[in-house]
């Protein structure tokens, strides 16, 4: 689970911790089973896989960012300008096929995190502030385009609206993607070189410099990808949810890097793994999807996630790893190169 | 990686030093700045140099400026807090609910900046004591206390505040000059002091630049690390105190999104996110200009969405010329 397996005594914590997590996640579902029957009905499972498909999506895409040391807040409103986007695509040419749609609103993702990625990695800026800079100017953008306008439901073709839950083999096309999302980060993370440099790149940017990994390349790709993941749930969301405006899923980049929190990924750098991400979302999908059926305010919603982060985060540190004591680590990474 | 690789090959005693005339520079690239925003905005508006007009609109930023005083100097010493918009909700909150309860307006004060230190010392305990990464401490903690407003106040708000509230929050020294301004003046002049005149602030710099070195020379690195997250919830706590005071009301969304905007202040003010390096002056500078581009786009009738874009745009700009010059004079060094 954890680029340390293979280094004997830690190999068994560190596969803990996501088994730790599963199993408080599986009695979190039990007791509010107890108190809720009806929450472990098929129905009822159904829409919690479907209401957080996307945040697993995003949680993974944010977790090869994280790998690197990176972070990245402008996933959210680049996901709300992509969907937008999609939206004024249908509008515009009402007969444009569903995967033309999801083709371009990858792309427009992808362009929007290469952006991040020619800063951050070409130029080596700060991640954090990149990111807080092209989330304004991602969010800003969505206003121009649609002149503050609604796109509401009435305008979007049906096929547009029914892709993401149209069912193939009793599950909706968002539970698919999010799986075949889920199976590619792990395949990606686990199995080929690209991904094991990640976590090089997180556990030392200098050492993984000298080891002949291209830093830039590496850094580019992982914000294009991240880009893309967003551009594709930029249109997933909007069709979803049948409405895109210039405010949809604000603040929800706060979500997906909680979610990646949760799941163990340090934001340190170089801890991390695919199971975490999507524990950690499914963490926050049940907290979201559970509370209206155990008469819990769904004000309560925010506290809670923050509780959870906290307890999280706590429990992570007591583990042991005091790694990621900075934010942006690279000055001290700089330091420690033997002169 | 970029900075420091220069750092690196020289033998200093003090690093701000060699920073000097680049940070010197940035300052005068900011009063230029700030001058060019002035002259267009009075060229183009008719009222935009009105001294009335000029007075007011410092009012949209002064307590958020309250807030990015502090977070300068937390991101010197390389740390962050992303809940200060929530630790102002719940200082609101707390107002409120004491308001309810008939406490007079110097109480209602005590009580937001009470509260606001109370919860700034629970981000500095989980930094400090636990050592978890503060960037990750303060997003559970914003979530935390922007829930804890959410849980009181449900879709509710609280209002009805005493009228000596609003004196501080929208009222103004000498029929003219707002009270809120004039705090932000003596609490950047207090910052200042401290980061430029004092010991502390050479420490501040000291633990910025090199953590490790700095607990070895005997710095107490985490008991300024504490002082400062909690000076950051104290900060949002008076500023609480201002902005309930000027709107007259606490509502569970207040001063949503602030964090982003006070940390835009500082880093355009030309604090290194690196840590170690920054100045005061700098952020007040970076305040004023962001303050005279919204109130003159605000004044040309620009929707309050377009100014992000422009604010975004700013931020990228001012971080991305010095890299693309790093990039073009010494090439290769840093890796």
């Amino acid at each position: 689970m954890s680029p340390r397996e293979g280094t004997g005594m830690n190999a068994n914590l560190f596969k803990l911790r996501e088994v730790q997590l599963a199993l408080v996640l599986a009695a979190l579902v039990a007791v509010i089973g107890a108190r809720a029957p009806v929450f472990l009905s098929a129905r009822s499972l159904d829409s919690l896989f479907t209401d957080t498909a996307i945040l697993v999506m995003m949680a993974l895409a944010q977790m090869l960012v994280i790998l690197t040391r990176g972070i990245d807040l402008s996933v959210a409103a680049n996901l709300a300008l992509s969907g937008m986007s999609a939206a004024l695509i249908d509008k515009a040419f009402p007969g444009t096929p569903v995967p033309v749609i999801l083709l371009a609103a990858t792309a427009i993702g992808t362009a929007l995190g290469a952006v991040n990625g020619v800063l951050i990695g070409l130029l080596r800026l700060p991640p954090i502030v990149v990111t807080l800079g092209t989330m304004s100017v991602f969010r800003g953008t969505i206003f121009v385009l649609s002149g503050g306008a609604w796109v509401s439901s009435h305008q979007m073709t049906p096929s547009f609206i029914d892709f993401p839950l149209d069912r193939l083999a009793g599950l909706t096309n968002l539970v698919w993607l999010a799986v075949a999302a889920v199976a590619a980060a792990w395949y990606l993370t686990r199995h080929t070189r690209f991904g094991r440099e990640l976590y090089a790149i997180g556990n030392h940017p200098v050492s993984a410099a000298y080891v002949g990994i291209a830093l830039p390349r590496r850094l580019f790709a992982v914000h294009a990808i991240a880009g893309g993941v967003a551009g594709l749930c930029g249109y997933l969301w909007v069709a979803r949810y049948a409405v895109a405006f210039t405010e949809i899923a604000n603040g929800f980049e706060l979500s997906v890097i909680a979610a990646c929190v949760i799941g163990g990924i340090s934001i340190g750098g170089g801890v991390g793994s695919a199971a975490g991400a999507v524990l950690g979302a499914f963490f926050l999908g049940v907290i979201g999807n559970a509370l209206p059926l155990v008469n819990i305010s769904p004000f309560w919603q925010s506290a809670i996630t923050g509780a959870v982060i906290v307890v999280a985060v706590v429990v992570n540190a007591r583990e042991g790893r005091r790694a990621g004591k900075q934010i942006l680590p690279s000055r001290e990474s700089a330091q420690e190169v033997p002169t | 990686m970029n900075t420091p690789a220069l750092v690196k090959h020289r033998i200093e005693d003090r690093a701000p030093r060699a920073l000097g005339p680049a940070l010197r520079r940035w300052e005068t690239l900011l009063v230029a700045l700030l001058v060019l925003v002035v002259a267009v905005g009075g060229a183009t508006q008719k009222n935009f140099l009105d001294p009335y007009n000029l007075a007011d609109s410092t009012f949209n930023f002064s307590e958020k400026a309250l807030i990015a005083l502090p977070i300068a100097l937390l991101i010197i010493v390389r740390e962050i807090d992303i809940s200060v918009a929530g630790i102002l909700a719940v200082a609101s909150v707390a107002m409120g609910a004491a308001n309810t309860h008939g406490v007079p307006a110097p109480g209602l004060a005590a009580i937001g900046i009470g509260v606001g230190g109370l919860c700034g010392a629970l981000n500095a305990v989980l930094v400090t004591r636990f050592a978890i990464p503060s960037i990750v401490v303060t997003i559970g903690t914003m979530s935390l206390f922007r829930g804890i407003a959410l849980v009181v106040l449900g879709d509710q708000a609280y209002t009805g505040y005493p009228e000596a509230l609003g004196d501080w929050g929208q009222g103004y020294f000498f029929g003219m000059i707002p009270r809120s301004f004039v705090i932000l003046l003596s609490a950047a002049a207090a910052f200042a002091a401290v980061l430029h005149g004092s010991a502390w602030g050479r420490r501040i710099f000291a633990i910025g630049s090199n953590p490790m070195a700095a607990k070895y020379s005997g710095i107490p690195v985490d008991r300024y690390r504490f002082a400062l997250f909690v000076a950051t919830g104290l900060m949002a706590g008076l500023a609480a105190v201002l902005l309930t005071g000027r709107i007259g009301s606490t509502r569970p969304n207040i001063a949503l999104g602030w964090e982003l905007e006070a940390i835009t202040m500082v880093i355009l003010g030309g604090v290194g996110i690196a840590g170690g390096s920054g100045t005061i002056g700098g952020v007040m500078l970076a305040v004023l200009t962001l303050g005279m581009v919204t109130y003159g786009l605000g004044m040309a009738n620009v929707p309050g969405i377009l100014m992000t874009i422009v604010i975004g745009a700013l931020l990228l700009v001012t971080i991305t010329v010095p890299a693309l010059m790093r990039l073009g004079a010494p090439a290769r060094k840093g890796r």
